[in-house]
């Protein structure tokens, strides 16, 4: 199924439309109140952007000083060139292990190197713990549509319905009921799993650490409890220090939910020591590339700064009418219609760069102020080079742009263009279909032009005014 | 003050106008108003389509009718943020015409910001009485910062604002985007028309012809036939 079809399916759906209200009523009104608290917002994203340049721009440098710090610190650090040497990697440390079960904290990584099927081909049972991908993990492994409200398209009543059924218990209908349900059935999991893996929002180099932030502290359960903790993110991820780890989080709650700080916020450094009364006793790093080095030196690299925050998506026009499956890979909203097409191919996401309106809502709210309208009309260059886009686009443009550059031919095409639309749309004045513009009526009329070019009318007024013409 | 006024091509084409409005207003600003004829696009729909060649020619086009004026003023916030943000990067690679791009986007001006910023001489009031919302078009509120300019002009012409429901929340147009994804725009328009009648007022008033088509159109389809949908510069001639 193509982006166009999942959108339409996404805006007849009744119930997932009444559910993405919850985006602007929830996240964009929490999150100007908290930016406009900070008086130094811009200033603070502006050193964030900063940061984050300073490590891209040297980012083989800073990978080896994090991997130094990390290794120092008792910990393993493997790279993963391909999704699939990611998840294998993370299969055969596993398997080294003995590990039976896993649980998981929030990862979008894992998602793109599809973890979970992994283990499961292994026989390894993996459990998702944070709440969000643990109910989509019960119904049927359905995929996040959010990355970091990953079930924002199900309301509660769903949830109630899915809990019962999944649980076999009485049907629940408080969502404090709920949660609880939830932590019940995690419990058995949290004390009985060998392995947990979590993603990293950051790592820091100067001391080898990973940075994770979540709500619910699930997280913790998942690094503590078991035997071998392993951290899986992108290459990217790397800050220089704690301090830029501070700048950092003064931006992030604040973009993605509109909190001043997260309810949690863990800085891992290797595994637990001589003297240390918890913690896992083998730590890995599995850090992807899977693409982000090949936008290192090239026209996307202000990509590799996202902090993946959700702010684009939360304010995105689109993405509030269609929601995160319609994207139809791992990351939606205007950051995936930049990386999908990226990490996965330009011509398998040929939507994507194209179904937005450039509103410059997303650039705007950005943290770290990547451009993404600009970097998607990049991506519609690449497509436009590629000869990638459908032949009556290519034409209409052609056309258009052949009568644009010669002003004698343009004024007469659309002297008599607009009297024949003018004439089409009657005493109404509307055009209620569109010949070649069918997209534009299914939902609209068109109002009916004027009835004469300003061309025609003011080369008139100047005759009659005896002016000269310029 | 010598003036090169650029109607746009949806103006030129659609509702003419909008371009004697603000000729209108330009000339009553004590501007002389010259409205070059060889002038077409500023290439959008090539540029946002991903076809740079064709962009820059008509970039480079425009450049030569319009850069031998004191001022370049544009109807629309959309064609002036194409003209004063996006010609220097699209002719990047040529250092003449890139300086010269430069040169040009300091003089141009959206019509709302050359009124309150350089003209600075204020029209009269205005006979304009229906009650008026604003919607800000996201282009010229984004990239170019258009915000008060336009409600400092209506309030001094006296006409009374009622802000609707998120203002500033892109009305779905998006050029090519409605009719490629018309039912994803259209989803899109209709929540803004919602805004709109939800309002209280009767006229919504905003910068951009593309923006005004969208939601005028989206309003005959809904039925309604009483609210109305006007160019800033309409209604600050009062001729609306």
């Amino acid at each position: 199924m193509h982006f166009k079809q999942r959108a339409g399916q996404k805006l007849a759906d009744v119930r997932l439309q009444k559910n993405l209200k919850k985006l602007a009523e929830k996240f964009v009104i929490a999150r100007t109140a908290a930016v406009v608290e900070l008086d130094d917002f811009e200033a603070t994203r502006e050193a964030a952007v900063e940061r984050r340049n300073r490590v891209l721009a040297n980012l083989d440098q800073w990978l080896q000083t994090f991997e130094r710090n990390a290794t120092a610190g008792g910990a393993t650090v493997l790279y993963a060139e391909t999704a699939e040497e990611g998840a294998r990697l993370i299969v055969e440390i596993a398997t080294t292990h003995g590990v039976r079960k896993v649980i998981k904290s929030k990862s979008m990584v894992s998602e793109e190197i599809g973890l979970n099927h992994a283990f499961e081909a292994a026989g390894i049972r993996p459990v998702e713990t944070d709440l969000g991908e643990y109910i989509l993990q019960i119904n049927d492994n359905e995929a996040p549509s959010h990355i970091i409200a990953p079930v924002i398209h199900k309301d509660k009543e769903e949830i109630s319905d899915l809990f019962a059924r999944a649980h076999a218990t009485s049907r629940k209908t408080e969502i404090t009921q709920l949660t609880r349900e939830a932590r019940d059935v995690l419990r058995s999991h949290f004390l009985s799993a060998d392995m947990g893996v979590t993603g990293a929002n950051f790592l820091i180099a100067e001391t080898g650490s990973a940075a994770v932030v979540t709500n619910e502290g699930n997280e913790g359960m998942c690094t503590i409890m078991p035997r071998v903790h392993v951290v899986l993110t992108g290459v990217e991820k790397v800050l220089p220090t704690l301090e830029d780890l501070a700048t950092l989080m003064r931006l992030l709650p604040r973009s993605a939910t509109g909190q001043q700080i997260s309810n949690y916020l863990s800085l891992l450094t290797g595994p637990r020591r001589a003297g240390d009364g918890e913690g896992p006793g083998h730590m890995y790093y599995v850090l992807l590339d899977a693409g982000r080095t090949k936008l290192l030196g090239s026209e996307f690299q202000e990509m590799l700064r996202c902090i993946r925050c959700g702010a684009c998506m939360n304010h995105c026009p689109v993405y509030q009418k269609v929601g995160g499956h319609a994207y139809g890979w791992v990351y939606p909203g205007p950051m995936g219609a930049v990386l999908t097409p990226n990490y996965v191919g330009l011509e398998k996401a040929l939507d994507l760069p194209q179904a937005a309106t450039f509103c410059n809502q997303c650039s705007v709210v950005c943290p770290v102020k990547i451009p993404l309208p600009d970097l998607m009309r990049k991506l519609r260059e690449h497509q436009w080079e590629r000869g990638l886009q459908p032949w009556p686009e290519k034409l209409a443009i052609a056309a258009w742009a052949f009568a644009a550059k010669r002003p004698m031919l343009y004024a007469f095409i659309t002297k008599w263009a607009i009297r024949l639309l003018t004439r089409m749309g009657g005493h109404d004045r509307r055009l209620r279909s569109l010949p070649l513009g069918a997209g534009w009526t299914s939902s609209r009329d068109f109002p009916a032009p004027s009835g004469r070019t300003f061309r025609e009318l003011y080369r008139a007024r100047i005759t009659a005014h005896g002016r000269t013409r310029v | 003050m010598k003036v090169g006024l650029f109607v746009t091509c949806l103006v030129d084409a659609m509702r003419p106008e909008i371009g004697f409005a603000s000729l209108k207003l330009l000339e009553a600003a004590g501007c002389e108003v010259i409205v070059p004829e060889a002038q077409t696009c500023c290439g959008q729909p090539a540029y946002n389509s991903g076809d740079t060649a064709n962009a820059r020619e008509l970039a480079a086009k425009a450049l030569r009718e319009f850069e031998s004026f004191d001022y370049m003023v544009v109807p629309s916030g959309s064609c002036a943020a194409q003209l004063k943000i996006h010609f220097p990067r699209l002719l990047q690679d040529d250092a003449q015409l890139v300086a010269r791009a430069r040169r040009l986007a300091a003089r141009t001006y959206e019509l709302t910001d050359f009124l309150t910023n350089v003209a600075a001489r204020r029209g009269p009031s205005t006979t304009f009485s229906r009650r008026v919302t604003y919607h800000d078009s996201c282009s010229g509120l984004r990239e170019l910062g258009i915000k008060t300019q336009p409600r400092a002009l209506l309030a001094h012409a006296g006409v009374e604002l009622t802000e609707m429901k998120d203002c500033e929340q892109c009305c779905g147009f998006g050029g090519a985007f409605a009719v490629k994804y018309g039912d994803i725009s259209g989803a899109i328009v209709d929540e803004k028309c919602r805004h709109i009648q939800a309002s209280g007022a009767d006229t919504v008033v905003l910068g951009d012809l593309g923006c005004i088509l969208n939601i005028e159109g989206r309003l005959q389809r809904l039925g309604d036939d009483t609210t109305r949908v006007l160019h800033v510069a309409q209604v600050l001639v009062g001729e609306a």
